[in-house]
């Protein structure tokens, strides 16, 4: 019984663990998108045809914030 | 806090029900064949699409009309897009490109109506379009290369020490591919789907409790500002999908970027 509330408080906590993943992503594309814009101000004539590079840029840095989110998921209601 | 946590237990929180796969008529378990909700919503994404884009474009008037305009306009920024990314002899994989890239978009918009069914918010769905494109380049990029394709692991420009690394990093890389493309996109429209469902749970919290009065106006107001947001998700996920398909393919065609 007791090792039962264990894992049900340590899935919360892994949860909560996980989340910070996100958080940490989210600094990530932050700095991606404030990159881009520091350098599109300098040179607004090149900025147009790098959007599809911020893109990019973009989604492979959320993609593993995504991947915490999906961690946290898992823990609170798959496992 | 005694009375909130009453109150609080007066809510109810499933955020993830939303995602049920269900049988469209009657009940029982879900079989291949089964007709559930989400074979409903992609048939109806797949009719939106062409309605948008056979009726609209039936006309070929020289001023369009406004689905005209709208499937030019989404006819030639998928063109423009592989065109720039993966060079002139991409444009002949433009088909595939453009129904991924419709297909995607209009599953996550008809997702956004409340009540409905995102295909494209489950792992099975995005999978499929995920380890397709995987499939489809790696099977191009063989045909058209043989086996030079495998020099795309192979770095030239490296110092010859570095390269058995590198070729193992660039082989962990290629095959985490199809794995984050898919993930991607079912993780981003149903973190925002279940975002929404969590702040609907507090509106009706006016009729629980007193800190309702504070607490119901500022989760209908995050839901609209969440709901904008998703709008801007929905077009941006179906956006990188593709383009990540277009970068790939350029992979495909010029490994080792030529």
């Amino acid at each position: 019984m007791e090792l039962e509330a264990a894992a049900a408080l340590g899935k919360f906590f892994g949860a909560g663990l996980a989340a910070i993943g996100s958080g940490i992503a989210a600094v990530g594309v932050g700095n991606i998108a404030a990159n881009f814009l520091a350098g599109a101000l300098r040179n607004p004539s090149a900025a147009g045809s790098q959007t599809a590079t911020l893109f990019i840029g973009l989604a492979f840095a959320e993609a593993l914030g995504i991947f915490a989110f999906l961690v946290a998921l898992l823990l609170m209601f798959a496992a | 806090m005694a009375g909130e946590a009453q109150s609080e237990g007066g809510l109810v929180f499933h955020p993830l029900d939303q995602f049920m796969v269900k049988p469209l008529f009657g009940e029982g378990p879900v079989q291949w064949y089964t007709i559930t909700n989400v074979t409903l919503w992609m048939a109806l994404g797949v009719l939106a699409v062409t309605a948008i884009f056979v009726f609209g474009s039936r006309g070929r008037a020289l001023i369009p009309s406004r689905a005209q305009s709208v499937a030019e306009l989404g006819y030639s920024f998928v063109h423009d897009m592989i065109e720039e990314v993966t060079g002139h002899d991409g444009v002949k994989y433009f088909p595939y490109v453009m129904t991924l890239f419709v297909f995607i978009l209009a599953s996550n918009m008809l997702g956004l109506i409340p009540g409905s069914f995102t295909p494209t918010s489950h792992i099975a769905v995005t999978a499929v379009l995920g380890f397709g494109v995987f499939i489809a380049i790696t099977l191009l990029g063989l045909i058209n290369h043989g086996l030079g394709f495998l020099g795309m692991f192979w770095m030239k420009d490296a110092p010859l020490f570095l390269r058995p690394i590198i070729a193992v990093i660039e082989i962990v890389s290629y095959f985490v591919r199809p794995v984050s493309h898919s993930i991607r996109l079912a993780g981003n429209v149903m973190a925002g789907h279940a975002v929404l469902k969590v702040f609907a749970a507090f509106a009706p919290l006016v009729l629980i409790s007193g800190f309702g009065i504070i607490v119901t106006p500022l989760s209908i107001l995050a839901i609209t500002a969440i709901y904008a947001l998703e709008v801007l998700v929905a077009i941006i996920q179906a956006y990188v999908f593709t383009i990540l398909t277009c970068v790939y393919l350029k992979d495909a065609l010029h490994p080792g970027g030529h």
